[in-house]
């Protein structure tokens, strides 16, 4: 009982209150920014009418999700079908837990953060699973068949090169390897390892099914893949894990390459803010730049482009972390 | 493919995707291009290339009156048969004879308005009514194209919206009158 309010327990649900929120409030902002940089790339206002420059937009969205009628199609087996979105937004906030934000400010301190966030990365891959099939219905099925496809082979160079860098410093802790680099930009690990960050962000955006790789979902041309049946909240929540797994994704690559909460002059969380957002736009602005790839492209790219200079990197570094003792 | 050229192939992808970027950076610096319709309007000049419903063209003399000669052109080429023409028919006197059918006139039936043999002098008549029905217009331009008087252009009534039905059957003649009322002259 005493156990039940020690302060590392308290830390840990103030923790996750503050990440759900954290999360929630940035599901409403880029759903807005997607379509305030959507708009203004083809030289359109984007959302205008609800609210100053269409700022309450969002939240009239969000109204419309919940007040729509939860279907479940027929035959299908509900149970599966409502956990599979759950399965999608649960391991977000604990892929959150362990994530730096500056030198004292986390909710989980561990050895192990990098394990944890790339563990609890694999859930999405079981609720699309759950999704496509539970639906009872061949195009999600069909739509669940490629996106594990696509999620199963980009995890792959994505763990290559997270584990160059992880090599590099001789750490799991995600505290130690932001420590690790200093506060000047030539410090940080994306120069020591410009390749695996290419790798990895490529890598981050085919896992998180954004554009240009969003065959997975790709509503016009392939009937919306795994959310084809999911109707109101159930298709939100989905849509949510999605904006929150663009953020986990461009928070690790925050701390793993780009210096994590160090930065010149005033070190601090805004730096961490700043670079992640960064990230997040550059993903925004690639969905509204490149054109979806076809599906053998993009296992062609994976398979044959960024597995082989992933190897190659890892080699390479490991044979550097050898001759000159890495950290 | 040599791992040489697969290389550069790849680059100059690359290449592609940073000048990609660079387009729809340019273009989100960029001012809009749409207008936030109740409050602001489309600039006129950039309606020069709307199609509009068909509107009549008037004369250099009266603006009022239409260059129609009231031919009926217009009503038989329209695929949509939207347009309605009220001409006065000529004086008996210069009734055409009617046509015999012929063997080719079955097969190929001649519109009313060539069964007449062209007479030298043109017979102008005199245009009663102009009824466009424009919610079946395709806005194909046939009419626009092929009025031997030049009477008709597509207009730039952008803003044009009902609820009825009956908002889109227009009386032409009607609206020309008032187009040269209100604009003193130019329709
Ligand atoms: S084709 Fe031209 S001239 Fe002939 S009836 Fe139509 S508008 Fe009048
Ligand atoms: S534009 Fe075509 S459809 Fe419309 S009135 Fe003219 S001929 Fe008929």
């Amino acid at each position: 009982m005493s156990d039940f309010f020690a302060p590392e327990f308290v830390r840990l649900v103030l923790a996750l209150v503050a990440i759900m929120g954290f999360v929630a409030a940035n599901g409403m902002a880029l759903l807005y920014v997607e379509r305030k940089v959507a708009g203004h790339v083809q030289r359109r206002p984007g959302p205008f009418e609800v609210g100053p420059h269409g700022l309450l937009q969002a939240l009239a969205d969000a109204g419309k999700l919940v007040g729509k009628q939860l279907a479940t199609p027929r035959g299908a087996d509900a149970l599966l079908f409502w956990t599979a979105p759950l399965m999608a937004f649960m391991p977000v906030p604990l892929m959150f837990i362990a994530m730096p934000f500056s030198e004292n400010l986390w909710g989980l301190g561990t050895d192990l953060g990098l394990v944890l966030i790339l563990s609890f990365a694999g859930f999405n891959v079981l609720a699309l699973c759950l999704a496509g099939w539970a639906s009872n219905n061949k195009w999600s099925l069909l739509g669940a068949a490629r996106a594990v496809a696509q999620a199963v082979a980009y995890e792959i160079p994505l763990l290559l090169s997270v584990l160059a860098v992880a090599m590099l410093t001789g750490s799991l802790d995600l505290r130690e390897v932001a420590a690790h680099q200093g506060a000047w930009p030539w410090q940080w690990n994306v120069f020591v390892q410009p390749l695996a960050f290419f790798i990895y962000f490529v890598c981050a955006v085919a896992e998180t099914n954004r554009a240009p790789f969003d065959l997975a979902e790709a509503e016009s041309e392939l009937t919306a893949g795994v959310h084809t049946e999911y109707s109101g909240m159930g298709n939100g929540i989905i849509f949510l894990a999605e904006y929150a797994n663009m953020l986990v994704v461009s928070c690790v690559a925050t701390v793993l390459f780009l210096g994590g909460a160090a930065g010149p002059w005033a070190p601090g969380p805004w730096w961490f803010l700043a670079k992640m957002y960064a990230l997040v736009t550059l993903i925004i602005f690639m969905r509204w730049t490149y054109p979806r790839v076809r599906f053998d492209q993009l296992l062609n790219l994976n398979w044959r482009w960024l597995m082989p200079l992933a190897l190659v990197n890892l080699v390479l570094t490991a044979f550097c972390v050898k001759l000159w003792g890495g950290a | 493919m040599g791992l040489v050229a697969a290389f550069s192939e790849a680059l100059s992808g690359l290449k592609s995707m940073v000048v990609g970027l660079k387009v729809t950076g340019t273009n989100f610096l960029r001012p809009q291009e749409t207008v936030h319709y109740p409050r602001q309007e489309v600039p006129r000049d950039a309606l020069a290339t709307f199609r509009g419903h068909i509107e009549l063209v008037g004369t250099d003399d009266d603006p009022a009156l239409a260059r129609c000669v009231g031919c009926g052109l217009c009503m038989e080429l329209c695929p949509s048969r939207c347009i309605r023409v009220e001409a006065e028919d000529p004086p008996p006197a210069e009734a055409p004879p009617s046509v015999a059918h012929t063997m080719s006139d079955l097969l190929m039936p001649t519109p009313k308005f060539r069964a007449a043999p062209p007479s030298q002098a043109p017979v102008a008549r005199k245009l009663l009514g102009y009824h466009l029905t424009y919610h079946t217009c395709s806005l194909c331009g046939l009419c626009v194209q092929n009025c031997p008087a030049g009477s008709i252009r597509f207009s730039s009534n952008v803003y044009f919206a009902g609820e009825a039905r009956e908002t889109f059957e227009l009386d032409l003649m009607a609206r020309l009158r008032r187009q040269s009322g209100r604009e003193g002259g130019k329709p």
